[in-house]
Parts: structure tokens; sequence; C-alpha cells
């Protein structure tokens, strides 16, 4: 629990992501690439809790940065020579970041449906874009032989993907630091206040707007990162990481792993991948019932996603001293 | 200081042919306990969102310490010391009594834009807040869901979160409505008691406490103001009494 109230000290089971994440790298190698894409994800899941699930801002068109993240990366590094690895995250990151706070300051005075439409609007605007300018992205071809240089020199972005996981797994271990500090934080807190009640916030005296066009900018550098991490990962982008499917994706993930907790954004995607990754070798042709199952059970009897049946399962034994007070009254 | 509190000049708002205010023109002294009353449809409301910024104004101007703030945006008024309840509970309903306070409490001290210590390590805002539950009673609930509490309490919580923002303007909308009648005392306990120096204007349908806390009472009576005086002076009014008593005690 964040806020005035919260206790922001690190517990011992949110020590638990980066435990499986350092075993599953010594006892699953055959699995690092999927791992790899699995913690782009996370990354990109956690930047949409911070703006979905704490600040209350509904999007159907998160994956505009995720994908111009990703292309700028991929364009970078397959078409002008920029193979550093980190001049490529940061270009892409300062691209999302523009492109964040130049929608975000167009979009974010209306809401609900109006909001969701526009989101949606401007990721299939970068769709088309991508679609289109074949010269530049490769249109629907995707841009094949993304030029990636080793991490600081050293390190070889190699076949089973151990360099690419480790290097994954290190941005998000440092986003993941950030985004708790910020949701801890007094403007974290702030940010609760006006995914609770925004016309309260105004009669506090906070510049509500601004305050989101911040949060909405920096969410979308995250997921710029996520993005330009995936491209170097793959060492190809496609135009399925742009428009409504991935957006859409993203946000079942989510859903499915728990919103506004942090850590919904871990499982989720964790959940989702693996089963999609199963499901797509076991049933090709019907690996989206499964996900679709997987979503409407979700839905019905899981409210908060899986941490939250987790919570609901847990809280008996771990707070008896608030629901003695819950008796009480 | 500023002879006014606040002041409206000439303040009109017509939605198409239907004019809610008319030409109102209100003073609200340093200090003041002034109330405002009028029949249902009389333009309270339109006129309170007037003044905190929710509606602009057809015409007119609205002074806050002698200052213009007519132009001036709903939380920017707040900032400069506008403060405000709401007629029907505005908070953050799933968050701790504490910090329904704490939020407005950091935004008037600046550290709602702090993002590197975590919240509960501002010591200042935490306890600032806890002193101000404890003078409203409210200390023992401090981590208890606004939604658990009962509605009365409620009440209180939006008063202290007003309170906490430090206004020199305090717009009180119905600080008793829906309080179940045996717990309204304690609203009017919590009313006596406020600091001195800020001017407060009550809106207000229950007519003992209007009479118990106000030194000066407006009536508003079709967007306009028909008289205003001390509550002797109302009560004493024949036509208040017609227009406004009377249907009071049918209701």
């Amino acid at each position: 629990m964040s806020g005035y109230t919260g206790d922001p000290r690190i517990r011992l089971q949110e020590l638990l992501p980066w435990v499986i994440a350092l075993a599953a790298f010594f006892v699953l190698p055959e699995y690092l690439s999927l791992g790899a894409r699995i913690l782009t994800y996370i990354l990109w899941a956690l930047s949409l809790d911070l703006i979905l699930g704490y600040a209350g801002i509904i999007t159907l068109g998160h994956s505009a940065f995720f994908g111009l993240g990703a292309y700028t990366a991929g364009i970078l590094g397959a078409k002008y020579g920029v193979t550093d690895p980190f001049l490529q995250l940061l270009a892409a990151a300062v691209a999302a970041a523009l492109l964040g706070i130049a929608t975000g300051a167009l979009i974010l005075r209306t809401k609900a449906l109006t909001l969701l439409m526009l989101t949606l609007a401007i990721t299939a605007i970068l769709l088309e874009i991508a679609n289109k300018a074949s010269w530049l992205t490769g249109g629907a071809d995707g841009l094949s032989g993304v030029q990636v240089a080793p991490i600081l020199g050293l390190f070889k972005f190699d076949l089973f993907g151990r360099t690419a996981f480790i290097y994954c797994l290190v941005a998000l271990f440092l986003s993941w630091l950030l985004v708790r500090r910020l949701i801890y934080s007094p403007f974290g807190a702030m940010l609760t206040g006006i995914r609770e009640n925004t016309a309260r916030m105004h009669a506090v005296g906070a510049p509500v707007y601004w305050r989101l066009v911040l949060v909405y900018t920096l969410s979308a550098t995250l997921a710029g990162i996520a993005g330009a991490l995936l491209t170097q990962v793959n060492q190809f982008v496609g135009l399925n990481v742009l428009g409504l499917e991935p957006s859409g994706d993203l946000l079942v993930m989510l859903i499915l792993g728990g919103v506004g907790r942090l850590y919904g954004a871990f499982v989720g995607p964790v959940v989702y991948l693996i089963a999609q990754d199963y499901l797509a070798k076991q049933y090709p042709e019907y690996w989206y019932f499964g996900i679709g199952v997987l979503l409407i059970v979700v839905v019905l009897f899981a409210r908060g996603g899986i941490l939250g049946l987790l919570d609901k399962w847990l809280q008996p034994l771990s707070r008896p001293r608030s629901s003695a007070r819950a008796s009480a009254r | 200081m500023a002879a006014t509190a606040l002041e409206t000049e000439k303040l009109c708002k017509s939605f198409g042919a239907l004019t809610v205010a008319d030409n109102i023109a209100f003073r609200l002294a340093p200090g003041a306990r002034h109330a405002l009353i009028g029949p249902n449809g009389a333009g309270k409301t339109t006129f309170v969102n007037m003044l905190t910024g929710a509606i602009a104004p057809s015409s007119g101007s609205i002074l806050l310490g002698g200052e213009d703030i007519t132009k001036v945006n709903q939380a920017a008024r707040v900032r400069r010391g506008l403060g405000r309840t709401f007629q029907i509970t505005t908070l953050f309903r799933k968050l701790p009594v504490l910090d329904n306070v704490a939020l407005g409490i950091a935004e008037r001290d600046g550290v709602a834009r702090r993002v590197w210590k975590p919240a509960s390590k501002h010591r200042e805002i935490i306890d600032e807040a806890s002193a101000l539950l404890t003078t409203l009673g409210l200390a023992g609930d401090a981590r208890t869901p606004v939604q658990d509490l009962p509605y009365g309490r409620q009440r209180l919580v939006e008063i202290a979160i007003a309170l906490g923002l430090k206004p020199k303007v305090l717009l009180l909308d119905e600080p008793a409505a829906g309080v179940p009648s045996q717990d309204s005392h304690h609203v009017l306990d919590v009313l006596g008691a406020l600091p001195a120096d800020i001017a407060i204007l009550i809106i207000e349908h229950d007519m003992d406490l209007v009479f118990r806390f106000a030194s000066r009472i407006t009536v508003l009576v079709q967007g306009q103001i028909l008289v205003e005086g001390t509550p002797q002076e109302i009560a004493a009014d024949r036509r208040v009494r017609d227009v406004y008593l009377g249907e009071a005690t049918h209701a």
C-alpha cells in the first residue's frame, strides 16, 4: 500500500520476481529468448500500470510509444548504422517521450470513451505510417537486419538469448526501482488521488491536467524503451508492435495480472506469453481461444486479476488486525 | 488585509433565457460567519459554483481579498486561499482518512510534486494531518478507509480536507446535509470551533444550524439578493417569511 499511511520498505515477496528470473536464467537456458521477450513486455505493462492503474488514464493506444521506440531503435540499427544499444535506447526513449508529451497535451483534457478513441486513433495513424513508409520501415515485410553492437563493446547478443535476457532484466530492474519510488512518493499518492476522485483533486488545488501530461510522458518513455528492447532482442521490427492489437494484448495482460498493483504487470505478461507460447505450439489455429477463456475466467472470478485473487486468499492470514477492526464495527 | 475577504460585483449568469444569477453584489467580511439561504432553485449552487470557478459567470466579477479572480481557474483559486466543501461528499473513498487530508496539505505545501522520498516519510505532512484530525475528533479513524466511516464522520473529513488547505475564505456547501439529526451537533461543534480568522460562507437548509452559526444572513431568491441582515432582522423580515421560511416549515 502506497500513500501517506503506507510502508515504503521493500518486502521479501517483492524480491520474488528477481529470484525467479535469475533462477530461470540458469535452469531454463533453452527458453531465454522467450524470457527476454517476456521481460520487455513486463516493462511495457509496468508503464501501462503507471497511467492506467495509478493515474486512471484509460488507453488503447499504448502501442504508439512501444512501436515508436521499437522502430526508432530498428531504423537506427538497420538504416543509419547507429548500433550502440544504449544510444538506440536513448533515441527510442526521447522519441517516445516527445510523442507522449505532444499527444498527452492534446488528449488528456478528455475523458472516458473520447480519450479511449483518441488514444486508439494515434496508434492507428502510426501503424498506417509504418505500413506506407516502407522505404524506411520495411512496410508489411518488417525491418530485418537490425544491427546491435555488443553491450559496452563486451557482451555480444548471442543466439541463445543469454546476453539479451540479462540486458533486459537489468533494464527492467532499474525501471522497476524508478516506478516503485514514484508510486510511493507524494507524486504517486497524488496520482492515486486523481484516479479516485478527480473533482476532489481540483478542489484541493492540484493542476490535474499538467500532472497527467507529466505521468503520461513518463509512461510513454518507459514504453518506448521497452519497444527498443524488443527490437534489440529480435533484431527485427514488424508492424505487429503498432495499432490496436498489441495495445489490446497488453491491456489483457495487465488485467490478467491485476491493475494498479505494480506486480500485476509482472504476473500478467508471464502467464499470458507462456500460455500463448504453449498454446500456439499445441493448437496453432486456436491459441486465442485459450487466451479468451483465461480472460473470461479472470474477469468473472478474479476482478483484481491473479494478484487480486491471491490477496483475497492470503488476506485472512496476513491481516488479522484490520479484520478484527472491521468485525468490531 | 483587504476590507473584504470575498466580493462579487454585478455577477450575472444565464443559461439561455433562464437567468439564475441576476446582478449579485455580495460581500463577505474577513472572519465573517455568513450564511446564504434561499428556497430551492434560488441559484445558491450556481452562485457557489461561480465563486469556486466551476462555472464561468456571464458577466460581472469576483474578487478574493481585493484581487480580481474572475478569470482564474478553480485549482488556482484554491491555491490563493479559497477553500470549499461539497454538498455531496467528494472524498477519496478507498483511501484512509489520513491520506484524504494529507493529499490536500501536500498540494498546499508543494510537496505533491515530489517524486523521490516516500510519502510516508514526509513527517511534516503527516503530523499536520494528524493534528487536524485530532482537533476534529477523527484521530482514531486516521487509518480507516473513508468509505467505512459513518456518513456523519465523512462530512467531518470533508471539512478536514478544506481546513488542511489553510483557506482564507471557506465555502461550506450544506455541511450537515445527510447527517442524521442526532449527529448534527457534532458538525455544529466543529463549525463553532473553526479558526476565527477564516471568513466562512455557509449554504445550508437546516435553519436551526444557520441561526446558531451565522452572524449575518443573505437571502437569495430567483437569482437576486432579496435581503441581507443579522439573524434577528432576517427572522423578523416579512418577505423572507413569505418566500422562504413559510415554505421551509411546510417541507
